[in-house]
């Protein structure tokens, strides 16, 4: 499974970056972490002419947590999430999804960018980037833009950016203290790609309902989905037993993924129901 | 001085390359003016081949040749059956190239020479390859129809039924109170090696003698097979073995390969080595345990176990194999497992289809018999309000009554007698290390959101497969011995088992056994190789027959140099002396060497028990095993560290046989399982609770050494103790798992879909 | 194309594709045959080295991206005579078969215990299950490298 013939460049700068790919009209692909391209190319399913290398960017690699928000460099490993204490508390819905990612050894080199890019329907950081709004700064030859979340992902390995344009920075929303999430994924092995996940979050307003909801599922369609139908279930109740069981019953009906060698689309309706119902539990359950 | 190395966990020799990265698999070879191989293979499951046209590929960046069937005027060679060679398998043997027809994806068509093996990669996609489709076979029903044929000439998709026949078995079903009948069926899998396959062949046209390295499991007659094919004398080819990176049945048998590279090192008269890399192993190294059975089970009010009857179809893929009907022989044969059934009547049969040929895994056609018969033991015993344990116990084999003959399976004419044990001690010792009594109250109970249950199942493994084998001792320079072995490694440890065997017989200190050598065909005159868990009997016993020779000849040089009678010459490690105390060193008879043989007419049977404790969420359909126990007497044990290793490492492939692995295709053959994400291995989170114990209270009395083959055991047992604690988690819904493998997908169907 | 890394503690300058995969080109360039090739896509883990003080898959990265990095292969944490701490564990628990997987096994378990030598069992298990094996069922694995543990308390490796 040798990878066919390409050419590699490794630049310094950003701009240098972005003129290649111009340069190479779309037969140029960026070399990230490179976990998701290399096989892909090992496959042949893929046989771009060029490889721009992105690791002498050092300016993509930085965590910044501001009031603003919690901002990832595209080039930000897995590892790094992992090792930087004051995210779980600036953002531990984010955290809390990333544990589930691949393998130890794929997390030294997958990055945030390259995942977003990759734009797998079943990853966990694209459906963390759905169900928190994330907006993705990218630059181009025709310069920078920001896109949001909802627009980017368009479907299975499928994304907005065009093919000069590289991901610079993944932007989360602040995270309020006393804010309630959830994650839940449930996988064949653990490290694989989610059969179905769902990540949520909501605050909650003085009379001790439920407020602001954003729930997300993974891995039942071809891009991560935000279910609104399940939010209105929420927003305005006590997240008890019976809404709880409410919302699993309208994320069951609100999804309908396809059947592959791995299960029927039946059983993963179902599942996305039942992750949602237990990221509720967990975030009902969490003290503030 | 009376050694006891056998029986000690000693550590072994060949872990001293391997952890430091110094052991030596086909791939890591190099010699000068060396080739790569890359082989083309069909994308189709069923046509016709229209044309090949292989000038692109010519013209690619460091390619060297292109080898089709055009290059075999004499016809391409067949690679012919090694197990149950029968004439009805004859029309469906594999020729080693296609050339009319292609009959699975993967099939190979071509081979590219090139200088690298990106380069002949590259070159693949310039050679034009039309395939007329037909229309494909992807299962078993589908082949019955007889509608599409693979092979026009036979009229049939089906090579060969198997009959396994005791007793009268329609008679006792006529007279039987108490019936069953269920179909149930095992999904396509295979016994896949982290080293995929390799074969690397140097052709020296000035002595005419070819060099195959990359050998494996059987290596004398994989010789013999290419000898032939290649039209070269024996003696003319040396096959060599390397380390190799796991077997279980399924490397080292012959595959298409084993001819095309040494034919072209020959053909092109340079050096030519093939790596097979994943992407080709999933569709090409041989297919295993893909059964349906539609099966009955008679019994008595009290569970006494009359009859077994019925039909089991095996999907063989689209040729047989060297070895692909044993599974097939297998899961008639020994559908009655370790139990007394006095009337047997079930038909295998063997049908062809459009999917990779079929060969042995571990445990061939006896993890699917297992399965099946478990499954309906447990579900006769409910119907008969007869506790599954005690079932069990009125039917297990005794001791009183071995050897005990088992189904007579026609047309091989095998008949067999399982020989020593009591099957039932290893049953209740099984249930009490796991404290299935205190634990039988939770099954079907709901703790924590997720069901309990306790499964078991109960396996006989044969092992030691004749007809003889051999094995030679020599002496070497500095007084110290050196062991050659016609039986292969595959993992096994056999450098340190056969050290530990020779150690004891020679009666000398374990260090002065330096060299195990195993496998290559210039180390001993004959060799049989490793498979049905043979190695340490028939090699252990070849060895102990070599010891005797070796001694022999020893006392014989003694004699001849002390002037007196051979009985009276002593030998203690490093001495050879007279009883009047003259003496010389062993060194002294450097070169001496001495073959022995074991012949073996009969087969040796393991025995013992799987349970598991399982907890089921019925949302998720996951299945975490909680606890899961193996209870295996083996006759003698010549090393508990590595048995042990065997037993676990056989527990966790079954295990993955039953919940993980399966190899799928769509309707039109097309392979869907491509890559390690698709075919899903077990990971060191999936079982980390498993145990094993092993006893020593039946030696079988059909060896000196008294040992059992026992490699396979563990795999058996592990669908059927594993679906019938499922069923017993699930049984508040009533859920009876039919099939294997039991993805979350199916467990969640099993419950009924409570909440969709 | 030219890189230059360190391999093992030796410099070395290596003139080759850009999409030669460092695993090829430590095995057959190099001829550090150690690590090993099962898969290809990133999935079993067999060729495991260390880039960096890290464990990483060496068929997922080029060769030309090791230029500057400080590479070590299960040679590398070989001693000539003898057996290192861990490798003894892995001899004495049994925690090899075929020996295909072992150099990823001992290069992942020795960046882990190298960054957690107080390590459990569960965290064994989690890192370990991006390394496939087929002969021994892990449960040996798992044991030799909580063994190893004692070995690397205390800064010892």
């Amino acid at each position: 499974m040798k990878m066919p013939p390409f050419d590699y460049a490794c630049p310094t700068t950003l701009s240098e970056a972005i003129a290649l790919l111009s340069a190479h009209d779309g037969e140029a692909k960026v070399l990230a972490g490179g976990q998701s391209l290399v096989p892909i190319l090992a496959f042949r399913l893929a046989a771009p002419k060029l490889l721009v290398d992105l690791r002498k960017l050092t300016d993509l690699r930085a965590i910044k947590i501001t009031p603003d928000g919690v901002a990832f460099g595209a080039m930000v490993r897995w590892c790094d999430i992992e090792s930087d204490a004051h995210l779980r508390t600036a953002h531990p819905l984010l955290v809390a999804a990333i544990a589930h990612v691949a393998h130890y050894q794929i997390r030294n080199r997958g990055t945030v960018g390259g995942s977003i890019a990759h734009a797998d329907p079943a990853a966990e950081m694209p459906g963390i980037a759905m169900t928190c709004e994330a907006e993705i700064a990218v630059m181009g030859k025709a310069g920078p833009r920001t896109i949001k979340a909802a627009d980017f992902f368009q479907g299975a390995l499928t994304t907005a950016l065009k093919a000069d344009e590289i991901i610079v920075e993944i932007r989360l929303p602040p995270w309020p203290a006393g804010r309630r999430w959830g994650f839940q994924e449930f996988a064949r092995r653990r490290g694989d790609f989610a059969l179905a996940a769902a990540a949520l979050f909501y605050d909650t307003d003085v009379a001790g309902k439920a407020a602001n909801a954003h729930v997300g599922v993974i891995g039942v369609a071809d891009r991560p989905l935000r279910l609104p139908s399940v939010e209105a279930v929420l927003n305005g109740a006590a997240v008890d037993a019976a809404t709880i069981a409410r919302a699993e019953a309208t994320t069951t009906a609100a999804v309908n993924p396809d059947s592959d060698i791995h299960a029927s689309g039946a059983y993963r309706k179902a599942l996305a129901g039942t992750m949602v119902e237990r990221a509720l539990k967990m975030a009902a359950e969490q003290t503030p | 001085m009376k050694n006891t190395f056998i029986g000690t966990p000693m550590e072994r020799r060949e872990d001293l390359r391997f952890l430091r990265g110094r052991g030596e698999y086909v791939d890591d070879l190099a010699v000068e003016g060396l080739l790569h191989a890359v082989i083309l293979r069909s994308s189709v499951a069923h046509g016709r081949i229209a044309s090949l046209d292989i000038s692109g590929a010519l013209k690619c960046a460091g390619v060297h040749s292109v080898i089709t069937a055009k290059d075999m005027p004499g016809g391409v060679p067949i690679i012919p059956m090694r197990l149950q060679p029968l004439p009805e398998f004859k029309p469906y043997e594999q020729p080693v190239l296609a050339h009319d027809k292609v009959r699975y994806v993967g099939e190979p068509v071509a081979v590219v020479l090139a200088e690298s093996v990106a380069l002949a990669e590259d070159a693949l996609e310039a050679i034009g390859l039309d395939i007329e489709p037909l229309p494909a076979i992807p299962d078993h029903a589908t082949a019955a129809l007889n509608r599409s044929l693979l092979f026009e000439a036979t009229g049939t998709n089906c090579s060969l039924v198997f009959r396994a026949c005791k007793g009268d078995a329609d008679a006792a079903f006529r007279d039987a109170p108490y019936t069953r009948r269920e179909r149930l069926s095992t999904g396509r899998h295979y016994g896949l090696t982290m080293e995929p396959r390799g074969v690397m062949a140097q052709w020296s046209a000035e002595t005419g003698r070819l060099t195959v390295s990359g050998a494996a499991k059987v290596p004398f007659f994989n010789r013999r097979i290419l000898a032939k094919q290649i039209g070269l004398p024996e003696t003319a080819i040396e096959m060599i073995e390397n380390d190799v990176g796991g077997g279980y049945g399924a490397r080292g048998e012959f595959y298409p390969e084993d001819f095309l590279i040494p034919f072209a090192a020959r053909h092109i008269n340079r050096p030519v080595k093939w790596t097979e890399d994943r992407r080709e192993n999933l569709m090409a190294m041989n297919h295993a345990r893909e059964a349906a059975a539609d099966i009955e089970i008679a019994c008595a009010r009290d569970g006494t176990i009359l009859a077994l009857r019925g039909d089991i179809h095996n999907d063989m893929g689209a040729y047989m194999r060297t070895n692909g009907a044993v599974g097939a022989r297998n899961v008639c044969q020994f559908l009655a497992g370790p139990y007394r059934v006095p009337h047997v009547m079930v038909d295998s049969q063997l049908w062809m289809t459009n999917k990779t040929p079929v060969g042995t895994y571990r445990g061939p056609g006896r993890f699917e018999s297992n399965f099946f018969l478990e499954r309906l033991i447990d579900m006769a015993a409910a119907d008969l309000g007869v506790d599954r344990l005690e079932f069990r116990r009125r039917n297990l084999v005794t001791q009183a009554e071995q050897p005990y003959p088992i189904a007579h399976v026609q047309p091989t004419d095998a008949k067999d007698r399982y020989d020593s044990g009591e099957y039932g001690a290893a049953f209740e010792q099984c249930l009490s290390e796991i404290g299935w009594h205190e634990k039988a109250k939770l099954c079907g109970r709901l703790i924590d959101g997720r069901y309990h249950g306790l499964g078991i199942s109960c396996f006989i493994e044969g092992g030691a497969a004749g007809p003889k084998e051999t094995a030679r001792l020599e002496v070497n320079n500095d007084g110290t011995f050196s062991v050659y072995l016609g039986t292969t490694s595959v993992g096994q440890g056999v450098e340190t088992i056969f050290a530990q065997i020779a150690a004891d017989a020679l009666e000398v200190p374990i260090d002065r056994i330096r060299h195990v050598h195993h496998g290559s065909t210039h180390y001993v005159s004959e060799g049989f190789g490793a498979y049905h868990s043979r190695s340490t009997v028939m090699g252990g016993s070849a060895l102990l027959d070599a010891t005797k020779n070796l001694h022999a000849a020893i006392r014989a040089a003694g004699a001849k140099r002390f002037g007196c009678d051979a009985s009276t010459i002593a030998i203690d490690g490093e001495m050879v002396s007279s009883p009047d105390g003259r003496s010389f060193p062993l060194s002294e008879l450097a070169g001496l060497t001495a073959e022995g043989t074991f012949h073996n007419h009969h087969h040796t049977y393991s025995y013992g028990t799987h349970a598991a404790h399982v907890a089921v969420d019925p949302k998720l359909g996951h299945i975490e095993i909680i606890d899961y126990v193996v209870v295996q007497d083996v006759g003698r044990v010549i090393n508990p560290l590595t048995l042990r290793g065997q037993v676990i490492g056989a527990v966790v492939q079954g295990l993955g046989g039953a919940c993980l692995e399966h190899l799928q295709y769509d309707d039109q053959g097309q392979f869907l399982t491509g890559s390690l994400a698709d075919y899903l291995l077990p990971t060191a989170s999936d079982f980390p609770n498993l145990r094993c114990v092993i006893t020593e209270d039946y030696p079988s009395p059909n060896n000196p050494l008294g040992a059992k083959g026992a490699g396979e055991g563990g795999i058996i047992a592990a669908g059927g103790a594993l679906a019938n604690a499922v069923a017993h988690a699930l049984a508040p819904f009533g859920a009876e798992p039919r099939t294997l493998p039991l993805t979350p997908s199916k467990v969640w169907e099993l419950v009924g879909r409570k909440d969709a | 194309m030219k890189a230059r890394f360190e391999v093992n503690g030796r410099e070395v300058e290596v003139a080759v594709e850009p999409r030669l995969t460092l695993a090829d080109c430590l095995r057959h360039h190099l001829r550090l045959t150690g690590t090993h090739v099962g898969c290809e896509h990133g999935v079993c883990g067999a060729c495991t080295v260390l880039v960096d003080g890290k464990a990483v898959r060496s068929c997922l990265m080029l060769a030309v991206q090791a230029e500057g990095s400080k590479v070590v292969t299960v040679e590398g944490l070989s001693k000539d005579e003898g057996l290192t701490p861990l490798q003894a564990s892995f001899r004495k628990h049994h925690a090899l078969q075929c020996g295909f997987c072992t150099p990823g096994m001992i290069t992942t378990a020795h960046a882990l215990l190298t960054a957690e030598p107080d390590c459990d069992a569960d965290r064994v298990r989690e890192v370990l299950s991006g390394n496939l094996c087929r002969c021994t069922g892990y449960v040996s694995i798992v044991e030799a490298v909580l063994d190893a543990r004692a070995a690397y308390k205390g800064g010892a490796s």
